[in-house]
């Protein structure tokens, strides 16, 4: 069973073909390491499966139902979140505040409903708890570490029951302690049988948590191989052009 | 379909390490810029009134109850302005056009309540034309603001054609009771305040439009990606007030018992130092209506003060600014240590 299935994608931007002729398979629970150099396609491709533009030609399934997406709030319904890399949290609000954000849970009476705090935070701290994270769900996002945010950010991902998340770079602005935190927090999304994509520039986590590695070179994919028959010096070659395809 | 079950979470453990984080009350407090600026109030008070008796007669601080009450309800107002990260320097000028339109319309014969809603409207509609550049153009609500303030002015002008109203025909009896007069002994402006200021209080902590107004002055860039509204909600908060200006415009041409067209002239600074000593923060994503309440009582407080003890009135301005600046670093101050 294919959870995403792109077949011969491409997008045009005028006479820039940024993706060329894409076909990738994920399934369930699979992590799959995205990765090639800047300009190599690998942001338009997340933005194509998650929803900012439909493709210029072929089509992408989810489900096995073929779906063209237009704004990113009809991938979301679909169950495709995406983990920014800038996290797009709000500092000023608390873990459970972000976790919610958009998708508040009410309470109240007749027509009158009003924000359900002890719920969302009851809730917040149930996901973080599955996460195994100590984020606490009053504390401001502002005062928390990178690792802090990136669960908060994950958690937001379990909330919608998301079945493909998509982590934009997601270690790399934080500390190696912080790092191992987060490849965990990664790990436990596949246990829930979750798919992610994980872009990344740093060869050691793509080769410690993803089952599969594509590679992308000038909007084409060079290479799509399980890790275990891969290394990270082919991968480099790959990126880099210095071996063409594997 | 994929949700983790949440069984294996324990129930208890969860309690425990939610009761960890809550704070005592009494830190929260002393972290709390209402706090300290109610603070400042009362050793002003306690000050002025060592040196002037008379600041503590009954007369006088029923009188400062009344006076700060313009201010407030325009703070209330600027309140979820600033937290957007926005700015209104128009309200001055909105005040202004909406309190002679009151005039003209009462003195054209209008019933107390079609001026009423007439001058909300107006007020609301000034809002809507800055929300809507401001939003959809995206251009800087500073800007903005500036230009309607210059352009509302204006129109003040033109529709007295510089004129004072005081006839306010057969409106005038209710307009002068609602404005002047008190209910259960408390002015009628300051029940308006307390009733608006828990709304609004109400409004920014309980409601999901409370919410997203933090979530905008926050980041509006998050906000944007997780489906929040981010330009409507831009756009009420300027109608929002509007609306409040034109209310105020009621009350204040009520207690004046004249429309005259200089009516707010500079007022727009009061409201945003009011709203900013309170704790709001003009970068947005913080601020409540309680703070602003406080930051007008403390204007207000100041100015009474500064005439009591007999102070060359050309020196309020000076204490102000001060109190202001002081504000802007006890908040830094605050921020910095939690």
């Amino acid at each position: 069973m294919t959870l995403l299935q792109l077949n011969d994608v491409t997008r045009h931007f005028g006479a820039i073909k940024a993706i060329d002729g894409v076909t990738i398979n994920i399934k369930p629970g699979e992590i799959v390491g995205l990765m090639g150099d800047n300009g190599a396609g690998k942001s338009t491709l997340v933005k194509l499966i998650a929803g900012n533009f439909p493709p210029t030609s072929g089509t992408m399934l989810l489900d096995g139902e073929q779906v063209a997406f237009s704004k990113p709030v009809e991938a979301r319904d679909k169950g495709v979140e995406v983990v920014y890399q800038d996290l797009a949290l709000c500092d000023n609000l608390s873990a459970a505040g972000n976790v919610f954000l958009g998708r508040e849970i009410m309470k109240g009476f007749g027509p009158f409903r009003w924000l359900d705090h002890r719920t969302m935070r009851t809730r917040a701290a149930e996901l973080f708890a599955e996460l195994k994270s100590e984020t606490r769900p009053r504390d401001m996002v502002r005062k928390m570490s990178g690792g802090q945010r990136q669960a908060v950010a994950i958690a937001r991902t379990r909330l919608a029951q998301a079945k493909l998340v998509i982590m934009d770079e997601p270690t790399a602005a934080i500390s190696v302690r912080q790092v191992a935190e987060v490849l965990a927090l990664i790990g436990r999304l596949r246990d829930s049988g979750v798919a992610v994509i994980l872009i990344s520039h740093r060869m050691p986590d793509v080769f410690s948590v993803c089952d599969r590695v594509v590679v992308m070179r000038r909007g084409r994919v060079v290479a799509d191989k399980a890790i275990a028959q891969t290394s990270p010096e082919e991968v480099t070659a790959l990126i880099t052009g210095a071996k063409a395809a594997a | 379909m994929n949700t983790i079950s949440t069984q294996d979470a324990d129930a208890a453990d969860l309690t425990s390490v939610m009761k960890l984080s809550e704070r005592g009350w009494l830190s929260h407090l002393l972290r709390s810029q209402e706090f300290w600026i109610v603070v400042a109030i009362l050793v002003i008070c306690i000050a002025v009134g060592i040196m002037s008796p008379q600041f503590l007669s009954v007369r006088n601080l029923a009188n400062i109850l009344q006076n700060f009450c313009f201010i407030a309800i325009l703070a209330i107002g600027m309140t979820p302005v600033i937290m957007t990260g926005g700015i209104d320097i128009s309200v001055g000028s909105t005040l202004g056009l909406t309190g002679v339109s009151l005039g003209l319309l009462y003195s054209n014969g209008a019933s107390f309540e079609i001026g009423l809603i007439g001058v909300v409207l107006i007020g609301a509609f000034v809002g809507l034309v800055n929300g809507v550049i401001i939003a959809y153009l995206k251009l800087a609500p500073f800007i903005v603001t500036l230009g309607m303030m210059s352009i509302v002015r204006s129109q003040t002008l033109v529709v007295t054609n510089n004129q004072v109203v005081y006839d306010f025909g057969p409106a005038q009896d209710m307009l002068i009771a609602v404005g002047a007069g008190s209910s259960f002994g408390v002015p009628n402006v300051l029940w308006a305040v307390l009733v608006l200021g828990a709304a609004m209080q109400w409004a920014l902590t309980m409601t999901r439009w409370g919410k997203y107004v933090r979530a905008v002055g926050g980041n509006e860039h998050a906000a944007r990606l997780t489906g929040i509204p981010v330009d409507a909600i831009k756009v009420s908060v300027y109608v929002l007030m509007g609306a409040l200006t034109g209310l105020t415009a009621v009350f204040l041409v009520g207690w004046l018992g004249a429309a005259t067209n200089a009516l707010g002239q500079g007022q727009e600074l009061q409201v945003i130092a009011a709203t900013v000593i309170g704790g709001a923060n003009l970068l947005g994503g913080f601020g409540s209506a309680a703070g602003a309440i406080i930051g007008s009582i403390l204007i207000e407080v100041i100015r009474n003060a500064l005439l009591l003890a007999g102070v060359n009135p050309f020196w309020q301005g000076t204490f102000l600014g001060v109190f202001i600046l002081f504000a802007v670093m006890l908040e830094r101050f605050r921020t910095a240590r939690s």
